[in-house]
C-alpha cells in the first residue's frame, strides 16, 4: 500500500497529465457525425503511430554492438513509420472524397 | 539547450494531435486537421533524432533513417494504391504495425535491462510500463492481423473453439497473471519471449470468434489498445508527445467503440463475448417465416423506377463488394434526369465501418447532400415510391423492431417497409452477417432482384436507357 502511495507521490504530475488527457480525448470525439467515424478512426490510428518516437529513442540509446537490439529496433522503426505514413495518407485519401464538388 | 528545444517540439506535436483530431470531427476542416496532425508528427520525429544529446554511432543513424525510408515507401504506396473498399482492412493492418512497434520497444528495453542494469535498479513502475506495453502491443498486433484476414475474406467464418468464452477468459487471466509474475520476479529474456507469445495467442483467440459484421468495433477497440501501448511507452521514457498521442487515441478510440456499439444497440460485452453469428442463427430460426418471396424482372423494375416520383437507395456491404458505387451513381443521375427524386439512406452501421458507405459513394462522386442519415430519412419512407436495397440486409430487418427473440432486437433500422414498394438486390437468399432470416423479403410489398450488385445495376441502367 505504501509503495502504491509512494508511486502516486513521485509520479503525481504524470498521473494528472494522463487523467486530463483522457478527458481531452473524450471531448474531442464527442458529437462527431457518423459519416466521419471511419476517417476519424483512421486518423486516430495514424496518431498512435507516435509510438515510432519511442522506437527511435530506443535506437539512439542502443549499444551498437548489440545486434539483436539493433535488428529489433530497426524493425520497430519500420513498422512504426508504416503506421504513421500509411495512416495519414489513407486518411487523406478518405477525406478527399468528402470534398464538395 | 537541445533538451528544452525537444520538449518544445513535443509540445507542438501534442497540440497538433489534439487540434487535428478536433478538426477531423467536421467535414469542412477534416482534411486540414489530418495534415496538421501529420506536420506535428514530423516535427516530433525529426526533433527526437536531431536534438538527441549523446554519442550515437553512424551505424545507428543509418538504421534509423533507413527504417524510416523503408516504412515511408511501403506505407505511402500501399495507402495510395489500395482500393477504397479495402480501406477497413488496411486501417486494421496499420494498427497492427503500431502495436508490433510498441511490443518490440518493450522487448528491446528488457534485453537492455538484463544486459546492462542490475535488476534492482529498475523500479516496479518502469517494469510495469514495459510489460504492459509488451502485452497490449502484442494483443493489438495479433488481433489486428486476424481482423485484417477476416475483412479481406481469407478467414470469413467466425471460428469458435469449444466453450471459447471460458477459454478466452482463462487465457486472458493467465496472460495477466504471467505479466504480474514477470514484474514481481524481474523475469528474464526467455520469459519475455514466452510472454510475447502468450499475448499473441490471446490476441488471436480474442478476435477469432467475432464475426465480420462486428469487425469495425473490434478494429476501433484494438486501435485504442495500440494508443494505450504507446502511452505506456511515453510513461516509460517520460515522453510527453507519446503520452498525449497515446492517451488521446486510447480514450477517443474507446469512446468511438462505444458509439459504434450504441448504433447497433448492443453493449460492448455482447460484441466481445456474445455469440452473434452462431447462437444467433439458432435464435433466428425460432421466428416463424410466413408467405413466399417473389422475383422481379429487370424490365418491370425499370418501369417502376421510371414512373416513380421518389426513389430511396439503401446501400450495404454488397454494394462495396461488387464495386458497384459508380453504377449506382449512373442510375441515380439517369433517374434524376427524368425528374425522379433520388436519395440514399445511410444506416450508421451499413458496410464494414461507420461511414463506410459515405466514403464509397463519395468516391463515385455522389453528392454529399444526397446521403441522408437514418433518423432523417425514416420519416420520408412513407412518401417514397420505390426503395432499392443493394446488398444490405440486417439494417432493414423488421425483426429488430417486432421480434424480441431476435438477436438484433432493439437495433434501430431503416423503416423501408413504410414505402409503397421495396426491391431488394441480393446475390442469393443467404442470410446477412447476423445469420438470421429477414421477414422483409416475405412482405407482399417486397420483391427480389437477384444477382451481383454491379451486373444487376448495369442491366437496370441499360433497360432504363431504352425507355
Amino acid at each position: 500500500m505504501n509503495e502504491l502511495l509512494d508511486f502516486f507521490g513521485t509520479n503525481r504530475e504524470m498521473i494528472y497529465f494522463i487523467v486530463l488527457s483522457i478527458f481531452v480525448g473524450v471531448e474531442v470525439i464527442g458529437g462527431v457525425p457518423t459519416v466521419l467515424h471511419t476517417p476519424l478512426m483512421s486518423g486516430a490510428n495514424a496518431i498512435h503511430g507516435v509510438v515510432v518516437v519511442g522506437a527511435i529513442y530506443v535506437m539512439l540509446s542502443v549499444d551498437p554492438t548489440d545486434y539483436l537490439a539493433l535488428g529489433l529496433g530497426f524493425l520497430a522503426v519500420v513498422l512504426g513509420t508504416l503506421n504513421v505514413v500509411g495512416g495519414f495518407v489513407v486518411t487523406d485519401r478518405m477525406l478527399d472524397m468528402f470534398k464538395k464538388k | 539547450m537541445n533538451h528544452n528545444l525537444l520538449e518544445i517540439c513535443y509540445l507542438i506535436g501534442s497540440v497538433t494531435f489534439i487540434l487535428g483530431l478536433k478538426m477531423m470531427g467536421n467535414a469542412k476542416t477534416a482534411k486540414k486537421g489530418n495534415l496538421i496532425g501529420a506536420i506535428g508528427m514530423t516535427i516530433a520525429i525529426l526533433g527526437t533524432i536531431l536534438l538527441f544529446e549523446g554519442q550515437v554511432s553512424s551505424l545507428i543513424y543509418a538504421l534509423i533513417f533507413g527504417g524510416i525510408a523503408v516504412g515511408t515507401v511501403i506505407g505511402w504506396t500501399t495507402a495510395k494504391k489500395v482500393q477504397m473498399t479495402k480501406m477497413p482492412e488496411l486501417v486494421s493492418m496499420f494498427n497492427g504495425m503500431g502495436g508490433a512497434c510498441a511490443a518490440l520497444i518493450s522487448l528491446i528495453e528488457l534485453n537492455h535491462h538484463y544486459h546492462t542494469v542490475s535488476a534492482e535498479s529498475s523500479s516496479y513502475g518502469t517494469m510495469i510500463a514495459i510489460v504492459a506495453g509488451l502485452i497490449i502491443g502484442t494483443v493489438s498486433f495479433s488481433g489486428s492481423i486476424i481482423a485484417y484476414l477476416k475483412l479481406n475474406g481469407t478467414m470469413n467464418k467466425p471460428v469458435r473453439l469449444p466453450s471459447y468464452n471460458i477459454l478466452n477468459t482463462v487465457v486472458m487471466i493467465a496472460v495477466l497473471g504471467f505479466g504480474a509474475y514477470f514484474v514481481y520476479d524481474g523475469g528474464n529474456m526467455t520469459l519475455a519471449y514466452l510472454l510475447f507469445l502468450a499475448a499473441a495467442v490471446y490476441g488471436i483467440l480474442f478476435t477469432i470468434p467475432i464475426g465480420g459484421a462486428d469487425m469495425p468495433v473490434v478494429i476501433s477497440l484494438l486501435n485504442s489498445f495500440t494508443g494505450l501501448a504507446a502511452a505506456f511507452g511515453g510513461f516509460l521514457y517520460d515522453n510527453k508527445v507519446m503520452l498525449t498521442g497515446g492517451i488521446l487515441v486510447g480514450s477517443a478510440g474507446t469512446l468511438l467503440t462505444l458509439i459504434m456499439c450504441k448504433a447497433m444497440n448492443r453493449p460492448l460485452s455482447n460484441v466481445i463475448f456474445g455469440a452473434f453469428g452462431g447462437g444467433a442463427s439458432a435464435a433466428g430460426e425460432g421466428a416463424e417465416v410466413k408467405g413466399s418471396i417473389k422475383d422481379i424482372q429487370v424490365s418491370d423494375l425499370a418501369v417502376q423506377m421510371n414512373y416513380a416520383r421518389k426513389v430511396v437507395i439503401v446501400p450495404g456491404y454488397g454494394l462495396a463488394v461488387a464495386q458497384a458505387q459508380h453504377t449506382i451513381h449512373e442510375l441515380e443521375m439517369l433517374l434524376e434526369e427524368r425528374g425522379v427524386e433520388v436519395k440514399y439512406a445511410i444506416h450508421p452501421v451499413a458496410g464494414r465501418m461507420p461511414g463506410h458507405m459515405n466514403v464509397l459513394l463519395a468516391e463515385a462522386n455522389v453528392s454529399y447532400d444526397k446521403l441522408v442519415e437514418m433518423d432523417d430519412i425514416n420519416p420520408e419512407f412513407e412518401q417514397t415510391d420505390v426503395v432499392l436495397i443493394i446488398g444490405a440486409n440486417d439494417v432493414v430487418n423488421p425483426a429488430a423492431k417486432s421480434d424480441p427473440s431476435s438477436p438484433i432486437y432493439g437495433m434501430p433500422i431503416l423503416e423501408v417497409d413504410k414505402a409503397k414498394s421495396v426491391v431488394v438486390n441480393k446475390r442469393s437468399m443467404n442470410a446477412g452477417y447476423a445469420g438470421i432470416d429477414n421477414l422483409l423479403f416475405y412482405d407482399p410489398k417486397c420483391s427480389m432482384f437477384f444477382g451481383d450488385a454491379k451486373k444487376a445495376l448495369t442491366s437496370l441502367v441499360a433497360e432504363l436507357k431504352t425507355m
